[in-house]
Parts: C-alpha cells; structure tokens; sequence
C-alpha cells in the first residue's frame, strides 16, 4: 500500500527535451552525472576494493617481503582462479533465485574422470574435454530436476553433491590419479606465464570478463535478473522462466568443470576430495559480493573481489603461521560484516 | 438475555433495550492515498448477528481489522462493554474476548487440530511442558459444542477440509472467553450443507449471549439468519442497524451504491466499428473455478467482465492468457487458435495481461523503468544475445511518455512511483511489445483517486487506437462507465451480456448478488 512519493526531478540535466531524438547522456538511459553514477553504483565495489587494500597492508607490514614478492601475488592469484571460476557460476544461479550445492562435488567428479587412466590416453584434448563435459552433465541433470522435475534447487543440488561425490570416490577408489601428459602439467610451470601471469589466471580473467558482459549485456543475463526478482512476473511477461533456469545450472555445472581442469592443472593429479566445501565458499564470495541470496540482483565484480578477499586472508594467515582455525572465524566475521553493511546501505538507498 | 431459541428463521432474539456491547463511533482511518474508513459507526449487542455490508472497497476489512487489533484507528472510539478502550494489538483484543475469523484461515497446517486450538495459551506443566491430553481433551469439548465431534483433536489441520478448518478456526475463537466474533464471509468456501450447519453453530453462540459480526455478499443469508444490518459505503456506515429479515433487497442495494465520489470516465466512441473480433473465447471451462464463457472483443473495443471477488474473473482472464490450464474450450486470436496453457504464444498472438497483483506478479520492483517496460521485448533490440542498450532505452522512453508516466525519467526505480504509474509501466510493456488485445485485470487497485481518471483515459485511447481491452473490476462503476459492453459473473457463470450504457449499478448489483434479473 505504501506510494512513496515521487522523486522530484532534481536539476536541468533531466529535461532532456529535446524530443524523441534528443541525444541522452548515456546509452544505459541514466542521466546523472558520471561521477553521482559511478559513486552509486559503487559504492558496494569500492567499499570492497578498501577490504582488499586494508588486508594488503596488514599482509605487508606483517610479512613484508613475503607478502609482496611477485611470486606470492601470482601464488594468491592462481589459488583463487579455481574457486573464482566457479564463483562467477554461482553468481548466475543466486542472481536467477537459485543455489547450486553441488559444485564442489561436481569439480570433484570432473576432475577424478578426466585423469583416470581411460581419458588420459587421449592427452590435453581429452582431459579438457571429458573436465567440462562431465560438468556440464551434471549441470544438466541439475537443471532438468529444477527446471523441469519442479524440484527445489536446495534439494536437487545436495543430491548431485551426494553422489557426485560418491561417483567420485568409486572411480578413483579413493587413490590419487597422477597427471602423465606433459603439456597439462606445463600449463602450471613458470616458462607457460604470459608476461608474467600464470595461464590459469588468464583463464579466471577471461571467465570473470565474460560472465560480467552476459549479465550485464546480454538478454540471457537480463533474463537471469527478471527470473531472480520475481519469477511469477516474468513468467507472465512471457519469459520461458523453465528454460532459462536450464541453461543456468548448465552454465554453473559448465564452471565447474573449467575450474576441474584448472585444478587438474594446478595440482597434476585428480581427487576425489578435490573442491571439498567450494559450495560454501562461492556462496560466501557471491553474497559478501552483493549478490542477493533472495535472486534479482547479482554482480560478477563484486564475486570475484569476494574471491580476492578470502584468498588473500589465507595466505596472510599462512604466511604468518597462524592456525587455519582463527582463519575460519576470522571469515565468518567478514561475511557476518560485508552482509551488515550491505544491508546498512540498502536501507539508505530505499527511504 | 435470549428469550426464545434462535434457530435459523426465528425472529430477533435482542432487545432493544440491551446494553450494547460494542459502540464505535467515528472510526477513521487513511492509508496513503487513501482514506478507507471516514467517520464508521457501528453498535453491536450481546448475543445478536450483526451483519456488516457493502461493496468492495466500502471499507469492511479495514474496520474488522481495526476491531482485531490489526490496525490502529487515526481517530475515533470504541467502548467495550461500557469503557472505553485501545486494541492495541490482536492479544489485546483477543484478551477482551473479541475474535476474528478471517476468510484466509491462519492456521498452521503442520500442527494438530487441537495444537492450533491451543496456539499460545497452552495447558502447561511448570510453565513450558504442555499438557497434551488435556488440550486434546479440551479441544474435543470444544468441537462438540460446535456439533463436529468427529473432528478428531490429534489430526494435522492440513488434512482437514475447507469447512473442518473454519471449525477448527471457531474453536481456537471459543477457547478464548470469547464474547464477540466476527466472520468474514464464512460462507463463501463451503458447500450448501455445510453451510447449513455453520448457520446452525452461529444461532447456538448467539443463543449462548455472544454476539457475531457476519460480513456476507450473499443477502438471502442475511436475510435468513441476520439480525441486525449496517451498511458500509465509501469508508461510512451509511445505515445502522436496519432490520435484516424486513429490510427490502432494493433498499439495501441502494444504500451500497449512490456513490459520493464521481469518476470521470472518458466518452465512448459513437459506434465500435464492425470487425471480425480480435480475440474470440468458445467454451473456455476450468471445472472448479468457472462454467463454460463465450466472448468476443473487437478492435477498439472495451469489454468488461463484472463480478465479486470468487466469481471466477481473474480466473477466466489468466487462463484466456495461458496461465492457466483449460479443461475445455478455444481461445482464438485474429481468428488463429491459441496453444492452450502457454503463456508464451499468448503473447506472442498479441495478448498482454495487467495481473492483479501488480507488484507480485508484473513488476521486477528492484529494477529500472526501463527494464520493467522492456522485459517482454528483449529479443528486439538484441543481436545474438546481445544487447542495444540505446536501443532499448530509447523505445522504452517513447512507450511511457505516450502513456504520460511520471516521472519521465526511464532509469528510476520502479518501486519509487506510485500506483497508477506502475500500472502504466506495465501498460507500456505490452504497447512496447506491440500487443493487440490487454487483458486488465483491476487496473486500479491501489491507484488513488485523483489518479484514476488518467488511467481510465490511457485505456480508452488505447482502445481507440485499435487495441481490443477485456476489463476486470470488483468496482461495478468502473466496469459501467469505462467498458463498451459488459458480461455480468456469478459463480462462475456468465449470468448477463448487455451494452454497458443499458446497464446501471443497481441492476448489476441485483445481478452479481442474487443472480436473477430483477427487472
């Protein structure tokens, strides 16, 4: 029942009234200034970019030349390209409502599948082929159970968690699947860096880019938006809210089998307890990120400098030989922070 | 207090020389843009069926909630049994012996019948271990005394029927002190026996000294077991007290309408022009919910479906538009058959649909103008996948200022503007989309008055556009002023078809509430 009033107009910038050719400021159809646009937009971001900062300057009075050597920038940054490709899914399906528990699983499987003996005889190619695949299948069968199957996403994913995990276990066994083909392991050696970056972070930089242009401009991504804030008004709009949820978990299971592969790479071997609790901590990422956990609104940017922080907070603690235990409370204590702030500034934004 | 025994049919069992039991006086109450209750009065008795009336939006929920304790009058006051009191919250009301038993149960469907009789007030051992048997045994009392003691006390209420959870709802009411309760349109879920029996319980309460507020849209139940009448209209009581077996049917219908506030409706085009119909229904049916309707809407033309709320409106409107299921019948668009159950090839044929509920089921309320209005033609302005974000704003902005929106800003938030504005964000989706036949389904709720007119004005123009526009309103005068030709609904079932102008409110009233022709 409440009818907030209506913003007045504020200024001369919004009478564009130039009639239906006049040029507008920008082609996003917001007539602010930049600066009031990027401030806005940002303030979430930036407020991010300040954690980042703060804890790069706690790691580098601490362990100064541990902390800041290049080789340790690059170690914090191909750590968190596994996790950040699969974040970056995830922010796909709690931006379209949804929740995907099974990626861990997931990576685990892909990757135990794609380094048994049977697939390593088919080299690079096969590997990479059989990562993603069996992501991808099992993003399928997520989606056809929620999508199709009616099945809650809660649900439906902690099943896959189950038997991905369990499938993963019978096919290694529980034994390490060692990496034979020279050029996998070579991707992860210091002579494959492009000026200086490891090729598995390339590969997070490109995932990163691309999801943050599908979200941000594309249909499907507009999609993904409509289907998360209100799925009911979507389907009334004419949307196929079924579909579109589909092709989400796809895009999640598809990450997940990237990040096997990234992982297969980075550690020469598969496991089957490869990607253990990744769900939780892309979860966390995505919502310390600006991520709605209700769907409607989601940001890749924000994802990913949610992935930088919690890296970053291990190595710290790593370099400093601090107990993984205080690690673990110290990032329950950012997420229960980030998610308070967020709502600080959601509030202000609404009254 | 009860001199004779008030079986159903009896005569007035009050005295008019009885304390009342409950005076409210001056009663007002706003909501923004709203004024809902402007000055209500109301006297009940012990041991009388008062009977509350009026059309929707007259303001009886309102007042029933403020009498819950659900909402706090602006002004106004309320003696209870002689003293003057503040329901400061539904426990405080409860406390005083006044409960409500509202259409949409509130019970909870996981706990056992007599768990939710005993919701709150729990027959406890130190404190916190509730006494199970005891609340069983008391439950069992209870619905005996409400003549269903086959209702058994342990079962989840969810695996109760309709009728057995209104019970169910009467004993939580009766395991209170209860002196005063009131029932909104308690009959409107149940079968013809069963409502016999509720008339049944509702004349032992009365019998026992508690007195009932009955909100009823069915006059021959008022008729039958009323006591006492108050109409509501416009936020007022317009009549206190009426006798409910003596009072003629066209007075009480005269005192529902005769409205104070005057829309002003744009003017009809002289004549619609004859054209083959846009949208063409045939036997469209869905067993629970609505009789086979047959209807035609030309280009240009406005056709409105008038009815109460569970006529079945909304229903035959969300199922022309896909959204629902038929179990028979055909829905033709320019002549061509429309896959049934798709919302999607329904707008892809041209239809577009302004659903009730406009913030749960139209609007995505933390997005952009912009994207609320482009949501339905994305493809458009995409090239593979990808966006023309110049593109979209631009059309989006060309939709609403044909449509006047305010404010004509297309990057603020959706959920800034008010009511009517959102309808025409959602208006200019569908002519963004180039749709040929709306569907609006009460386009005006929550849209003030001042706002209306506008909005009346927008549909009309549409339709003179060559847009063909099947209307929904609970509010007879709209349908009457706005629409070209109106198709009366009662209980599903299409009871009148006439040009609107030979229709008035009286005559649509007769019909949507006894369901005869009265003329």
């Amino acid at each position: 029942m409440t009818q907030p009033a209506t913003p007045a107009r504020q200024d001369g910038t919004l009478l564009d009234g130039g009639g239906p050719g006049g040029p507008s400021k920008s082609a996003a159809g917001d007539n602010r200034p930049w600066s009031a646009r990027l401030f806005r937009a940002d303030v979430r971001t930036l407020s991010l970019i300040g954690v980042l900062v703060a804890l790069a300057l706690i790691g580098g009075l601490t362990e100064p030349d541990a902390f800041l050597a290049a080789s340790n920038v690059q170690l914090i940054l191909t750590q968190a390209s596994v996790i950040g490709v699969v974040t970056v899914g995830m922010t796909f399906v709690i931006t379209s409502g949804g929740i995907d528990l099974s990626v861990g699983a997931i990576v685990a499987l892909a990757s135990v599948w794609a380094t048994t003996v049977a697939t390593q005889e088919y080299g690079f190619a096969g590997i990479l082929f059989t990562a993603v695949i069996v992501g991808v299948g099992c993003g399928l069968v997520n989606g056809l159970l929620i999508a199709y199957g009616g099945m809650v996403p809660f649900i439906a994913t902690l099943a896959m968690l189950a038997s991905a995990r369990g499938l993963a276990l019978q096919i290694t066994e529980g034994r390490t699947q060692m990496v034979t083909i020279p050029s996998v392991l070579d991707l992860g050696e210091r002579d494959a860096y492009v000026l200086g970056v490891p090729p598995l972070v390339l590969v997070f930089a490109a995932v990163t880019v691309i999801g943050w242009l599908v979200l941000n401009r594309t249909t499907f991504g507009r999609r993904t938006v409509a289907v998360g804030g209100n799925a009911e008004a979507a389907r009334l709009a004419g949307i196929d809210v079924r579909r579109q949820r589909l092709y989400l978990y796809l895009l999640s299971g598809l990450c997940c089998g990237i990040a096997a592969f990234l992982l297969i790479v980075l550690s020469g071997s598969g496991q089957n307890t490869n990607g253990n609790l990744y769900e939780l901590d892309a979860i966390a990422a995505a919502i310390i990120g600006g991520t709605l956990l209700s769907g409607g609104r989601g940001t890749v940017t924000g994802s990913v400098l949610g992935v930088l922080i919690f890296t970053t907070i291990t190595n710290i603690f790593a370099l400093n030989n601090l107990e993984s235990a205080t690690q673990q409370i110290a990032k329950g204590a950012i997420i229960v922070a980030a998610v308070l702030v967020q709502r600080r500034t959601a509030t202000s934004h609404t009254t | 207090m009860a001199p004779e025994s008030p079986l159903p049919g009896a005569e007035s069992v009050t005295s008019a020389d009885a304390p009342p039991l409950l005076t409210m006086s001056g009663i007002t109450k706003s909501f923004p843009g709203v004024r809902a209750l402007d000055g209500v009065d109301l006297e009940v008795r012990a041991g009388e069926l008062h009977c509350l009336l009026g059309q929707n939006g007259a303001g009886k929920s309102t007042l029933i909630k403020v009498l819950a304790g659900a909402h706090q009058p602006d002004g106004g006051r309320i003696t209870w049994r002689g003293d003057t009191v503040t329901l400061k919250s539904p426990i405080a009301a409860m406390r005083l012996g006044i409960a409500t038993i509202y259409q949409e149960l509130d019970l909870v469907e996981g706990l056992s019948v007599a768990e939710n009789v005993f919701l709150g007030h729990e027959p406890t051992s130190a404190g916190f271990v509730v006494r199970g048997r005891e609340a069983r045994q008391a439950a069992a009392g209870l619905l005996r005394r409400l003549g269903h003691p086959e209702i058994d006390p342990a079962r989840l209420v969810g695996e109760l029927s309709a009728a057995h959870q209104q019970i169910v709802s009467m004993a939580r009411a009766l395991s209170h002190d209860v002196r005063l309760m009131v029932m909104d349109e308690p009959s409107a879920a149940l079968d013809p026996d069963e409502v016999a029996n509720l008339f049944r319980i509702v004349a032992d309460l009365t019998a026992e000294g508690v007195a009932v507020i009955y909100i009823s849209h069915r006059l021959e139940e008022i008729r039958r077991i009323g006591d006492r009448v108050t109409v509501l209209k416009d936020g007022r009581a317009v009549a206190g007290g009426l006798p409910a077996k003596s009072t003629p049917t066209r007075d009480v219908v005269a005192l529902m309408t005769g409205r104070n506030v005057e829309y002003v409706f744009p003017e009809r085009p002289t004549q619609v022009p004859e054209a083959a119909p846009l949208l063409a229904v045939q036997g469209l049916t869905r067993a629970e919910e609505f009789a086979p309707v047959d209807l035609e809407v030309r280009p240009g033309e406005i056709v409105g479906l008038a009815g109460l709320v569970g006529s079945g409106r909304s229903e035959i409107l969300e199922t022309i538009y896909g959204a629902r299921k038929p179990d028979a019948g055909q829905v033709r668009v320019d002549g061509r058959p429309l896959k049934a159950g798709s919302v999607r090839a329904a707008v892809r044929a041209g239809l577009g649909l302004a659903p009730e509920e406009r913030k749960a089921q139209a609007l995505l309320m933390l997005e952009s103008i912009t994207r609320n209005v482009s949501v339905s033609s994305l493809p458009r302005f995409a090239r593979v996948g990808w966006l023309d974000r110049r593109a979209e704003f631009t059309a989006a902005r060309r939709a609403t200022r044909e449509l006047s929106l305010k404010p004509d800003r297309p990057s603020a938030p959706v959920r800034t503007l008010s009511g009517g504005n959102q309808q025409k964000a959602v208006l200019a989706r569908w002519l963004l989309r180039g749709c040929r036949v709306l569907l609006l389904d009460e386009p005006t709720r929550g849209v003030d008055v001042g706002a209306r007119a506008e909005l009346y004005a927008v549909i009309r123009r549409l339709a003179d556009d060559g847009l063909g526009v099947l209307l929904v309103s609970s509010e007879i005068p709209e349908v009457l002023g706005l629409a070209d030709r109106v198709l009366v609904l009662r209980e599903g079932r299409v009871v009148h078809t006439a040009p609107a102008r030979d229709l008035d409110e009286h005559r649509v009233l007769d019909l949507v509430m006894e369901g005869s022709p009265a003329s």
